[in-house]
């Protein structure tokens, strides 16, 4: 079996792909998605530690984690739609009512 | 058994201190309210100088006046307070005086005051034979003058408040005579001041009164703060301020070198800068002359009698510390003499009634303190004692005839009163006479020890002796310049002011009266021993001054009897020179006086002009601290200071308005500097 | 056999989530998003982690993606009004930043370089139920009130009338 450091780069790549979308992109869906990634990235991580030590906890906390990322979309697309109808766009840029 | 009194000396100061509080009371709850309600239905406004010019004074002023009865109140309070006071004061005095000699000191601790460190200071009093005889002066002068102000003031509004401040000076002289601290004095001492001002600027509404006020308030802070300094420098020094501790340690210190003269002379001459500021002495005496804005009980109680003697109280009080300080010594005596001449001559020439007398005050004053300069400290303090008399009676018949010509104070417009005002101007001519120096008379026999003193004392000196004479023949002179002027000749008076002329009430008179008979026998009390009397009164201080003023008093004692008896002489007839001139220029030949002030224009309106020294301190001390004040206004705390605070809050702005830009709302923004702070730490551990 | 496979899977993962953070359109993104979650999910597999495997594709490409699209549906947002992005100077920063965050991840990475040790069972179906339902029942639990108010928090937040 490898051992884990190819894993956790892997996990660090998609992490840095997922945090450059977040700050990158205008657009609120994909941004959701970015985070997803990012998400992913960090049960990559879990699960390849986790083998490696051939123990559970890190399948549990990658459950766990799985689990907060279903609540956040959940939520975030609620919270999207909810000002999709208010004002009628999706460019993060433009929700900027919360400056000075 | 007699003792036993002693315990209740605390009674002396307290009394008149129940007294400012019923009055306080009285006055904020009754004639405030009373007052205000008066001003608002938009009554007549009496003016702040009326002392009854707008009321009818013809008939009985006192029945037509439907006085409230809370003024009654404050008319019973007022007085009986410090008459009540000055009983428990002669009792208590009465019992030091059963008591051995050299046992003559009580002092009475009520409570630790102040404690810091190494510093302690007691609520204490102390009366010993000095701050007894104090302490009989403030309170009987005292209940004289609150009995005759129930009259002098019977047609003012703020009747409760005058008490107030008339109470109030009563302690706060009290507490600085009774002190047994140099702390506590300096509480009463500024306690006094706090109510010279306010006194001076009873008639605040006025602005030569609240102006007068703020003169004398100024000019006593100057010399308060040499009096403060000097009381650190005792406390350095000795390591405590308590009178008996200060003075005990004296010898000891002063063989071990620890106290050497220029310490002495230090702490001395400090004491007498604020002695100079209370007392009225060149170059602070400009704020006297000026305090008679205020009502003329409070010229004779506080102005001549009680406050400005403050400082030959201390100086007195301090002899063991002068007499260690020839220097100090020397420049008391000279400070003395000058001023006894100096106003003197300003006396002459003086218009107004109440200013001759105050710089007649000033005068005196500076016999004090060639007194005390000379190491004759007894004599200074009879001196205050007699002049307390005497000059409260003049200042209280001076406001007798300002009463009756209802506030006209200027002697041009007087004249032939003594018809008019038997009685004030019967007392008045004796205390003339008294502060003239005529023998038989108190003032004789203080004034004459001064000037014998100032002559055969160790410290003295002839040039001393001359001054002091020649200021006795000119205070003769003007002195009788303003009874000729007032009470005889032809009546100069404005016709409808004649017509009210009148005798005041018993309330004001029977004062005289009482202060009359103390300036003709007050003095007999201290008749020299050359003139077959008993000096009693010097045997009576002997224990205060025992530290070696005897040996300084009586070092030249050895000249003869027959000399001493000459001086005097010489000085009664200069008195009786003065008089005479004053009787040959304002009763036979009364236009020589403006003949001579015609041919010497200069020196006359110099004199006038009271040397023009306002005028002097005006450009030379006073523009320049107010131009200064203007500039440390405008340039230091305008530009200065505010341009400081001013400019850290621009500056906070400014990078507010950059850094705010910081907060975009956008929330990739947010989340840059998220991941930013997120690569800078996981950078930190790594490279670490 | 692990290592070709790893590397095929990693390089899916890493050009589908490339693709997802890069294409202009929401649509293309979440059909991205599914390959990149498939290629972990073979990732897991290959650690052992059958359970999460199966997890992974049934709720994330199975119920997550699918919600995202139904959302894109929903909304429906024309292809030209979606917003314009360019490579600003902010853009290009947060992208090198984000490089420099890979660079150090693969610092980190390379401490872990031990050899492979002797597994035990640690992603099966049975260690992971027994794990959950007893040593983090307390947890399992909370994660139920966690989706319960998601559900409910959902509900109340795209409802017409807030």
């Amino acid at each position: 079996m490898m051992d884990p450091s190819a894993y956790l780069l892997l996990s660090g790549i998609l992490f840095g792909i997922g945090v450059a979308g977040v700050v990158v992109r205008k657009n609120v869906l994909i941004i959701l998605m970015s985070v997803e990634i990012m998400l992913n990235a960090v049960n990559v991580a879990f699960i390849a530690v986790g083998s490696h030590l051939g123990d559970v906890t890190g399948s549990v906390f990658a459950f766990m984690v799985m689990t907060v990322a279903a609540a956040e979309a959940a939520v975030g697309l609620a919270i999207l739609i909810a000002i999709f109808r208010l004002k009628e766009t999706i460019d993060i840029t433009e929700l900027s009512v919360l400056k000075w | 058994m007699v003792d036993g009194i002693l315990n209740y000396l605390w009674l002396v100061p307290a009394l008149p201190l129940l007294g400012v509080i019923v009055n306080s009371v009285i006055a904020l709850f009754v004639e405030r309210p009373l007052l205000l309600a008066e001003e608002d239905h938009g009554a007549p406004s009496h003016g702040p100088s009326t002392r009854g010019t707008s009321a009818p004074m013809g008939e009985g002023h006192g029945a037509s006046h439907a006085a409230p009865a809370y003024r009654k109140l404050v008319a019973f309070v007022g007085p009986a307070v410090v008459g009540a006071s000055f009983v428990v004061s002669l009792l208590a005095v009465l019992a030091l005086a059963a008591r051995p000699a050299h046992d003559r000191l009580f002092v009475q601790v009520l409570f630790p005051w102040i404690q810091a460190g190494t510093f302690f200071a007691p609520a204490a009093f102390q009366l010993d034979p000095l701050s007894s005889v104090m302490i009989l002066v403030v309170t009987g002068v005292g209940f004289l003058i609150h009995v005759y102000s129930v009259g002098y003031m019977s047609h003012e509004k703020a009747f409760a408040r005058y008490f107030i401040y008339l109470n109030l000076f009563t302690f706060a002289m009290l507490l600085l005579v009774l002190g047994s601290n140099f702390l506590l004095m300096f509480v009463g001492w500024e306690g006094v001041g706090l109510c010279s001002y306010l006194l001076i600027g009873y008639w605040y509404e006025k602005k030569s009164a609240a102006d007068a006020g703020k003169k004398a308030f100024i000019v006593n802070r100057v010399g308060d703060f040499g009096f403060l300094v000097a009381v650190f420098l005792i406390f350095w020094t000795f390591g405590t301020v308590e009178y008996t501790e200060v003075f005990g340690k004296i010898p000891g210190l002063a063989a071990s070198g620890v106290l050497t003269t220029g310490i002495a002379t230090a702490i001395t001459l400090l004491l007498f800068v604020g002695a100079v500021g209370k007392s009225a002495q060149i170059p602070l005496y400009v704020w006297l002359p000026d305090a008679m804005e205020g009502p003329t009980p409070v010229s004779a109680l506080i102005h001549a009698a009680t406050m400005v003697t403050a400082g030959v109280y201390m100086v007195a009080r301090t002899n063991a510390l002068y007499l260690l300080a020839p220097t100090s010594m020397a420049v008391v005596a000279v400070v003395g003499a000058a001023t006894a001449l100096f106003s003197a001559t300003i006396g002459i020439t003086q218009n107004d009634i109440k200013r001759v007398l105050a710089y007649s005050t000033v005068s005196q004053l500076g016999y004090m303190f060639l007194a005390c300069g000379v190491g004759a400290f007894t004599a200074g303090i009879f001196h205050l004692m007699t002049h307390a008399f005497f000059k409260a009676l003049l200042f209280l018949g001076s406001g007798s005839v300002i009463h009756a010509l209802s506030g006209e104070q200027d002697m041009r417009k007087m004249g032939s009163l003594r018809k008019h005002l038997p009685i004030t101007f019967t007392t008045m001519f004796i205390a003339t006479l008294a502060i003239s120096g005529i023998p038989g008379l108190s003032g004789f026999f203080s004034k004459d020890e001064i000037l014998w003193k100032s002559f055969s004392s160790g410290h003295g000196h002839v040039g001393l002796w001359l001054v002091g004479t020649a200021a006795a023949g000119i205070t003769a002179f003007y002195m009788f310049r303003l009874v000729f002027l007032t009470f005889f000749g032809d009546s100069r008076m404005e016709p409808e002011v004649e017509k009210h002329v009148h005798e005041s009430p018993y309330s004001m008179t029977v004062p005289l009266m009482l202060l009359a008979v103390l300036s003709v026998a007050g003095g007999w009390i201290g008749i020299p021993h050359v003139l077959g009397g008993y000096n009693y009164f010097e045997e009576w201080l002997a224990p205060v001054f025992a530290h070696g003023a005897e040996g300084a008093a009586h070092g030249g004692a050895h000249a003869s009897a027959a000399l001493e008896v000459l001086l005097m002489a010489g000085s009664v007839g200069v008195a009786l020179c003065g008089i005479g001139l004053a009787w040959y220029l304002y009763r036979v030949r009364t236009e020589v006086p403006k003949e001579i002030a015609d041919r010497v224009p200069g020196l006359y309106d110099l004199v006038l002009n009271k040397y023009y020294v306002d005028e002097i301190y005006d450009v030379a001390i006073v523009r320049k601290i107010v131009n200064g004040s203007i500039w440390l206004w405008e340039a230091f705390d305008t530009a200065f200071l505010d341009g400081i605070v001013n400019g850290i809050a621009a500056l906070v702005k400014g990078a507010g308005e950059r850094t705010r830009r910081l907060q975009t709302g956008v929330v990739g923004n947010y989340a840059f500097s998220l991941l930013l702070g997120a690569v800078i730490l996981v950078g930190f551990l790594l490279w670490s | 056999m692990e290592p070709i496979l790893f590397i095929v899977f990693g390089a899916i993962a890493v050009g589908g989530a490339i693709m997802v953070v890069t294409r202009r359109h929401p649509m293309s993104s979440a059909l991205f998003l599914i390959l990149t979650l498939f290629a972990v999910a073979a990732l897991f597999v290959l650690r052992q982690a059958h359970f999460l495997a199966a997890i992974q594709v049934i709720v994330y490409a199975g119920a997550v993606v699918v919600l995202f699209i139904f959302v894109i549906m929903l909304i429906n947002v024309p292809e030209n009004k979606l917003p314009l992005e360019r490579l600003t100077g902010f853009r290009f920063l947060g992208i090198m930043v984000a490089g420099l965050f890979i660079l150090e991840a693969a610092l980190v990475a390379r401490r872990f370089a031990t050899p492979g040790t002797p597994t035990a069972d640690s992603g099966s179906v049975e260690a992971v139920g027994r794990a959950l339902f007893t040593d983090y029942l307390l947890a399992f639990e909370v994660t139920s009130v966690l989706l319960l108010a998601a559900v409910i928090g959902a509900i109340a937040l795209a409802k017409k009338r807030i």
